[in-house]
Formats: structure tokens, C-alpha cells, sequence
């Protein structure tokens, strides 16, 4: 799989992303400049990092959103190719118009940085193959605006077409109350795109792909993205 | 020419940021305040004095950046 992790001016988790692409992968990913115009040639998998893109101006990922390299991205999206927003990459995906909704400031409005139970929804995805549907996965959260919201209509759209990739959940997978770090709608922690190419998520599974570091669970995304792209 | 651009949350969008400036308000003894809402202005000076172009560029900045009108609606003041 030949990747590309797209550096804005103010990510900072590029490295994480491409640390975890080489280890699950064996290929070390384009690092790509925000300014460019095109993508490298036969790029398979476009990862958005995170960080604080444009220091989070107007609002984050705003400007990313609309940054030169966004048009190619949405050009390979629109060729079905696969594209992974993590934290500040949900951010951005959602600003750019390739997910719908808008990530709001946590509503207790604090930056939580710490470990979270997921709820996997669909293993039917090339993002999750490698997990099992309703697998609760223990990755690490860190952002202050993860607060998924999005109007009636669009919620149900993604709920009845089976868009919700990920949920906040307890080491249980039990939903709700305390489980839920940032108030977000449905407990919703990552969504795709009506074609399930595009995966934005708030998590960091590019963290937890090494023991060393307190847990491989984020392993399985890579490991599911290398088997669908070959 | 300067224009000023108001953007506001929607209506029934939580407003986390507002209830905190509410709940600082009323920690403070400010009485009267019934609900407090954050929005944002920005000031722009546009090039040129034809005020119906000035509308079409501060319309296409809004849509484009300015608001994100899945959640915010603008409103556009030309002085």
C-alpha cells in the first residue's frame, strides 16, 4: 500500500502516522506539503494527521480544509481512493465537505487527553476488516473540540446507511453517561463517507500500534487498510 | 469601503462556550442575564466603492470560509 500523510502547518502527529504505516506496512508513507497541487502517483491511502492545523484559527480545520492538496485529495476520494482523517484530519474532512457534520467544542469543554474504549460498528469496511463488529478496542483520545454534531436529518442518514464507525463506549462496550468523553451525538467517535473510502475519526490508532507504548489495538486499521488497498 | 460580518450559531446548536460565559456572568452577580450565546465579527475593508460587488465577494467569503453553515448562519452589515 503506498501512502501519502499530508503535513499542514500546524500538525504535529505526521510522525505518529507515519511511524504506524511503516510498521504495519513495511512502507514508509510521502510525507506531502500542504501547497501541493497533486498527490504522488499511485497513491492508495490518503491520511489527514493530527495536530492543530493553522493553530485551529476561525475554526479547526478550517483553513486546512480549503488548502491547495485538499482538491487533489478530493479527486482521489472521488476515485474511490481511500482517505483517513484522525483528529484534526476528522476536522479538516468535515470543513472540506468529504463527511458531513462538525466537530464542536467538547461540551464540558475541557481538552481530554486519555485512554478510550471504542465500539467497533462495522467490520464490513476497509478500515476495520481486521476487527470483528461490536469488538470494544482501547485506543488514546486527545482534543478539546470532538463534540460530533450534525443536523436530524444527516444523523439519520448515517445511522440508517450504517456510517457510524466507531462509538464511544466502556471497557464493557456499554454506551452513554460517563463513556461518552466529549458529548458527541450517538456516542459517535469516527464516521465514513456514503462510499466507505473515507474514514474520519477523533481517536489516535496510529498510537497504539507498538506494546511498548501500552496496547497494539490501532494495529487492526492499518493492517485492514493494507489488505483492501494490496 | 468597511463592512462588518456577524456570525452566529444557529438556532438549538449547544452552545457550550455561551453557557460557560452565562454561568461566569451569573457567578458574578450580573443579574438580568437570561442566556448568553458566542458568536464572531470580522471586520472587512473591501477594495472599491461598488457596493453590490462588495455584497457578491462578502456572500462568496462567508459561504466559502467565514461560516460554516452546517452550524452558523452570517449576516453581512455594508455600513
Amino acid at each position: 500500500m503506498k501512502a501519502a500523510v499530508i503535513l499542514f502547518p500546524g500538525s504535529n502527529r505526521e510522525g505518529d502516522a507515519a511511524r504506524a504505516l511503516k510498521q504495519t506496512t513495511g512502507r514508509q508513507p510521502d510525507i506531502v506539503w500542504h501547497a501541493d497541487h497533486d498527490l504522488p502517483a499511485g497513491t492508495d491511502l490518503v491520511v489527514l494527521p493530527g495536530g492543530f492545523s493553522y493553530g485551529d484559527y476561525l475554526r479547526c480545520g478550517a483553513i486546512a480544509g480549503r488548502a491547495p492538496i485538499m482538491d487533489a485529495v478530493r479527486r482521489h476520494a472521488a476515485a474511490g481512493g481511500y482517505v483517513l482523517g484522525i483528529c484534526n484530519g476528522f476536522q479538516i474532512l468535515c470543513e472540506s465537505g468529504l463527511l458531513p457534520g462538525v466537530l464542536m467544542r467538547n461540551a464540558n469543554l475541557h481538552f481530554v487527553c486519555k485512554m478510550q474504549h471504542l465500539r467497533v460498528e462495522r467490520a464490513a469496511a476497509p478500515f476495520t476488516s481486521a476487527y470483528k463488529s461490536g469488538e470494544v478496542i482501547k485506543v488514546c483520545i486527545a482534543h478539546g473540540e470532538g463534540n460530533y454534531e450534525a443536523d436530524d436529518a444527516t444523523i439519520e442518514t448515517i445511522e440508517k446507511d450504517g456510517r457510524v464507525a466507531f462509538r464511544y463506549c466502556d471497557e464493557n462496550g456499554l454506551l452513554g453517561g460517563a463513556a461518552n468523553p466529549n458529548g458527541s451525538r450517538n456516542d459517535i467517535a469516527g464516521i465514513y463517507s456514503e462510499r466507505f473510502n473515507v474514514l474520519g475519526l477523533m481517536p489516535h490508532p496510529e498510537n497504539l500500534i507498538d506494546p511498548m507504548v501500552g496496547g497494539v489495538d490501532g494495529r487492526g486499521m492499518f493492517a485492514s487498510l493494507a489488505a483492501a488497498a494490496g | 469601503m468597511k463592512a462588518r460580518v456577524v456570525v452566529t450559531l444557529k438556532n438549538g446548536v449547544l452552545d457550550p462556550q455561551g453557557k460557560a460565559i452565562e454561568g461566569a456572568l451569573r457567578s458574578l452577580g450580573v443579574e438580568g442575564v437570561a442566556s448568553v450565546r458566542q458568536g464572531k465579527v470580522f471586520d472587512v475593508e473591501i477594495e472599491g466603492q461598488d457596493k453590490a460587488a462588495a455584497s457578491a465577494s462578502l456572500q462568496a467569503a462567508c459561504e466559502k470560509l467565514l461560516a460554516n453553515t452546517v452550524i452558523e448562519n452570517f449576516k453581512i452589515d455594508l455600513g
